[in-house]
């Protein structure tokens, strides 16, 4: 076992943990939370896409130690829900319809945030390109690029 | 999937990494950015009984201008080699194959070195480093050593990395000024290409690189197309007979995703549109 402590969703935490276990399953099973979704377990679809130091990466595909002293965000620190209060990029796929079954909602919203803090003016291209390691299976992806373009132009407003 | 159990070690120097391997040989697999290693070790195609982690060796990461060469640490990103104002001056070609590696999230996490050490054939960046002239910098208990691109790359996923060495570093010789691109043929988005070419030119064209991905068991070389751009014309006609060089003494893999005469006529193609925009035609 080996002690990690790190900050999720602003939380300072503390565990021991085998070194194989992966971060996805680190923030699920030991701090229940269950908002990051184990997609494909093979790092290709993007569903469980976390903020690491503020970078989006692919949680499945990063081990717990990794993340010894460092800070993950995931879906669920992204907005103070306590308050009832969405992120702008949440809200914009609420709005947008940027979602059918949800499952890969939570890796997409991620990966968008983490697009527009390089890129808050994105084209419609550069969308689809920052989005390509986010796999949906039932939207066709029109709505999802529609959400992060109409959240771009929210922030402009 | 998870992993068989195993030991971790993240030693803070390349020394104390060198001694942890020197320690444990065999039982030990080096672990950089993970985005090849952890596929692997969950899948359980591989169950090494110690990982040793480099990502606390701050050394490893960053960039820096050394006269006539620059020296990319083994630890930086993809994302951060794109990225890199040095990169895009001195050695286009390595900005444009960085941004082509996987998708956003892999990219902030796979390593410029892991990604070579690893030595997928169809890996983006060997055949830019190839192009480029790079050198290796491997460490070993004995020391230092440099490697020149043209050794480095072995045999399938096999390079001139000991068993008791790590890389350390690679030096690409500066092209300032010289037009990149890297064309990169894939069957859907985000995946490794089925062939990629990855070109760079001074001039239009004066002197010309050409390196080959996925095109035989290490990335390659396209001698014969580099010496017959040497004063071409950067127009389709003007690339055509260079172009058509391409996938001579390769000897590419035959596969689901297509057959290797299919492949090297892919070459041909690629090559005559990296070069083409390369040139900025």
């Amino acid at each position: 076992m080996t002690k990690i402590q790190l900050t999720v969703d602003g939380a300072s935490v503390s565990d021991d943990v085998e070194p194989r276990m992966l971060l996805v399953q680190y923030l699920r099973e030991k701090l229940g939370k269950t908002g990051t979704v184990i997609g494909c377990d093979t790092s290709n679809c993007g569903a469980c896409t976390v903020h690491l130091d503020g970078t989006s990466v692919k949680s499945c595909n990063v081990l717990a130690v990794q993340a010894d002293g460092r800070t993950v965000t995931t879906i669920e620190g992204l907005a103070d829900t306590a308050e009832g209060e969405l992120h702008p990029v949440q809200e914009s796929f609420r709005e947008c319809h940027g979602l059918q079954c949800g499952f890969c909602t939570p890796g997409m919203i991620m990966q968008a945030v983490d697009l527009l803090g390089e890129n808050p003016n994105p084209t419609e291209e550069e969308v689809r390109l920052g989005m390509e390691g986010n796999l949906c299976r039932c939207t066709g992806y029109h709505n999802i690029v529609k959400s992060v373009l109409h959240a771009a132009e929210g922030a402009k407003a | 999937m998870i992993p068989v159990q195993f030991d971790y070690l993240a030693p803070t120097s390349v020394e104390e990494a060198l001694a942890a391997l020197g320690q444990h040989g065999d039982d030990a697999k080096i672990l950089a950015g993970g985005q090849s290693l952890l596929p692997v070790l969950r899948m359980r195609l591989n169950a090494p009984e110690v990982v040793i982690d480099l990502g606390g060796i701050s050394s490893l990461r960053g960039i820096r201008d050394d006269g006539d060469a620059l020296v990319i640490g083994a630890m930086t990103t993809h994302h951060d080699v794109r990225d890199d104002s040095l990169v895009k001056e001195h050695a286009l070609l390595l900005s444009k194959a960085a941004a082509e590696v996987a998708d956003s999230q892999i990219r902030h996490r796979g390593t410029f070195g892991g990604a070579l050490a690893h030595a997928d054939p169809a890996g983006d960046l060997g055949a830019p480093a190839l192009a480029l002239g790079a050198q290796f910098v491997i460490a070993g208990p004995g020391g230092s050593r440099t490697v020149d691109a043209a050794d480095f790359f072995v045999d399938l996923f096999e390079t001139a990395i000991g068993d008791d060495e790590i890389l350390t570093e690679v030096r690409i010789p500066k092209h300032t000024g010289w037009g990149a691109h890297y064309e990169k043929f894939v069957r859907v988005a985000h995946q490794w290409p089925i062939v990629a070419v990855a070109a760079t030119v001074r001039g239009s064209i004066d002197e010309a690189r050409v390196g080959l991905t996925n095109m035989g068991s290490t990335p390659l070389r396209a001698t014969a197309t580099e010496q017959a751009l040497a004063g071409a014309s950067a127009t389709e006609d003007g690339v055509r007979e260079a172009s058509q060089l391409a996938a001579e003494g390769t000897n590419p893999p035959s596969d689901l995703n297509g057959a290797a005469d299919y492949r090297q006529h892919l070459a041909r193609v690629l090559t005559g549109r990296a070069v083409l925009k390369a040139a900025g035609a």
